[in-house]
């Protein structure tokens, strides 16, 4: 498809159906966007010490991610540069080597080839040196760790832009602690990735879609999740990039410090201060324990999600894989992770109380997209306040505007059209 | 909602045998198909947990993360959800048709029968079907009402990779 032909189908306040159902879009997102740009592959706590790993995914594409023994991360393709066999098939661990399982080509945590056995059989000149792992530029932000395909593009900090000081004030959720990650929930649903791109900055949904998880909570947390009532808003961050503030109170958890203690955290406020921690500690612990009132959304791949990463994988155009990453403080009070993974499970997941309804409302939107696809996906709410925060009197740029879709789509046709 | 882990009061009943702990456990994976979650409600005891790993070969599950770690509290609040008719995925979930069997009783300790088995569910909706596979370990006490749920922890054969959304329960 022509980058004219892929410009037509994105427009200010609207996006086609085919961008939902089309294989060959697909694939083309998946080089002109996931091989082009710089794509979230872990937190820095998952690679926490020397000659530990993780594996991911850029795009389509298994990577592996290391910290080797001087403590420089890297990530590398998870392919044995001699016949293609996975090197790693290990969600985490520890390891000071790769060996292939193959023919036992092995390699270092930096990517380089160790040893090749019975290497008689190959040329004198045959030079290890040139067949280490394939390396992708990797750079990180605050612990996000990202790598690209492209030596040549812009540094990561500079592709966050503005996005940097949400991801600051995301990471004080760690009350004084590291952030660290506590575990993952993972989930597939049979629609195009698109679509939970665009449910992160979507607070419209939310009092609908999430109505049993607003019941389950007691009358003031409930209060605090009347995300449409408290003043919040939508900016468009730049670079696809946006951040939607649905609870303005809790943008700055250094803030407000002297504030009650919401009830649902009081035993765990009690506890705390029996363990012997400070009323100064206890107080910035509590506050941070429930995490942000936004979520940053940063195109394509990972958004900082009030208290969680959500991570999302392009699969096939109607298939995406999801990786909600709980979250924690490393080093901090065991009964305020305990709560933090308490709290995520009760939303997240696929048994969540919101999770499973989120799936299946992008379930129906893809079953949906089979019908009509001369039609567009509307993305004009709010529409009037192109700026994000809309001006005084003004409601049109409020907090269910789609102000960070349009933003996303915007992104993917410079992208798709570059 | 869970926050904390206390010490559980110990239960002094009589432990049940391993065939009626077999005919109650069939009873209880009748009553899920059915959708019948609030007599299901009644079959816990008051301390009992319901647990769903995001891990397999774990046995402290209050500081990891889980698909399910409930209380009484939680498996009243999510029957109460499941059964509200505001939840997308559960009004209808999809159908389900279980079987449990491969019982293996397990060293009991007095008063409860503790014992593993195997559950194969299919799944059905919006024309596809699903097969979830898991082992499933419980505690049966005896108490004056009957038999009791002290624990289930039902550990998908897949639960450390990717799952979909369940509207229903396990």
């Amino acid at each position: 498809m022509s980058s004219t032909d892929l410009a037509e189908l994105v427009r200010d306040d609207r996006a086609l159906t085919p961008l939902y159902t089309d294989a060959d879009i697909f694939d083309e997102e998946m080089d002109r966007i996931f091989k082009n740009t710089w794509v979230w592959v872990a937190h820095s706590s998952d690679v926490a010490t020397a000659n530990t790993f993780k594996t991911s995914h850029v795009g389509r594409e298994p990577v592996i991610v290391t910290r080797d023994k001087d403590g420089k991360i890297h990530t590398l393709l998870n392919r044995c540069r001699h016949r293609a066999a996975s090197v790693c098939e290990k969600r985490r661990g520890k390891a000071s080597v790769f060996v292939c399982p193959y023919h036992g080509w092995s390699y270092d945590p930096n990517g380089r080839l160790r040893k090749v056995p019975h290497k008689a059989g190959y040329p004198e000149d045959f030079d290890t040196e040139e067949f280490g792992l394939v390396t992708l530029r990797t750079e990180e932000y605050n612990g996000l760790i990202f790598a690209t395909f492209r030596p040549d593009i812009e540094p990561l900090a500079e592709f966050l832009g503005p996005a940097r000081k949400w991801i600051d004030l995301f990471m004080k959720q760690g009350g004084g602690y590291p952030v660290k990650v506590l575990g993952e929930h993972r989930f597939r649903f049979p629609g195009n990735w698109k679509i939970q791109l665009e449910n992160t900055t979507d607070a419209y949904h939310f009092p609908i879609v999430h109505k049993t998880f607003l019941d389950s909570l007691d009358a003031e947390a409930e209060n605090v999740f009347d995300v449409l009532g408290q003043g919040g808003w939508v900016e468009d961050l730049g670079n696809g990039h946006s951040v939607m503030v649905m609870i303005p109170d809790l943008i700055d958890l250094d803030d407000n410090l002297d504030a009650p203690i919401p009830q649902r955290f009081e035993a765990l406020a009690k506890e705390l201060a029996n363990e012997g921690y400070s009323d100064d500690q206890v107080r910035k612990v509590v506050r941070a324990v429930g995490g942000t009132g936004f979520n940053l959304n940063l195109f394509p791949n990972v958004a900082c999600s009030m208290a969680f990463f959500r991570v999302l994988r392009p699969v096939e155009v109607d298939e995406t894989e999801i990786t909600h990453v709980a979250i924690g403080m490393d080093g901090g009070p065991a009964a305020a992770n305990r709560m933090r993974l308490r709290l995520h499970e009760h939303f997240q997941g696929p048994m969540g109380f919101g999770t499973p309804d989120d799936a299946e409302g992008w379930e129906r939107v893809q079953r949906g997209a089979r019908a009509g696809h001369d039609q567009w996906i509307m993305l004009n709410r709010g529409v009037s306040a192109p700026e994000g925060r809309a001006e005084p009197g003004h409601n049109a740029g409020d907090v269910s505007a789609e102000t960070g879709m349009r933003a996303a789509y915007q992104m993917w046709k410079r992208m798709m059209t570059a | 909602m869970i926050t904390m882990t206390e010490p559980r009061p110990a239960v002094m009943t009589t432990a049940p045998t391993l065939d009626e702990a077999i005919a109650f456990i069939w009873a209880e994976a009748d009553m899920l198909d059915r959708l019948d979650y609030k007599a299901w409600l009644s079959l816990w005891t008051d301390e009992g947990r319901y647990i769903i790993p995001t891990e397999r070969s774990v046995d402290d599950y209050d500081d990891r993360l889980n698909v399910v770690n409930d209380d009484a509290e939680m498996r009243a609040a999510r029957v109460k959800r499941l059964l509200s008719g505001f939840s997308m995925s559960s009004a209808p979930p999809a159908r389900t048709v279980r079987t449990v069997s491969r019982f293996v009783p397990q060293a009991g300790d007095d008063g409860a029968l503790t014992l593993r088995a195997a559950q194969i569910l299919a799944e059905y909706k919006y024309e596809r079907m699903r097969i979830l596979a898991a082992d499933i370990d419980y505690r049966i006490v005896c108490g004056a009402e009957g038999l009791k749920i002290d624990r289930k922890i039902v550990t998908l054969v897949n639960c450390d990779d990717f799952l979909h959304g369940i509207g229903y329960l396990l």
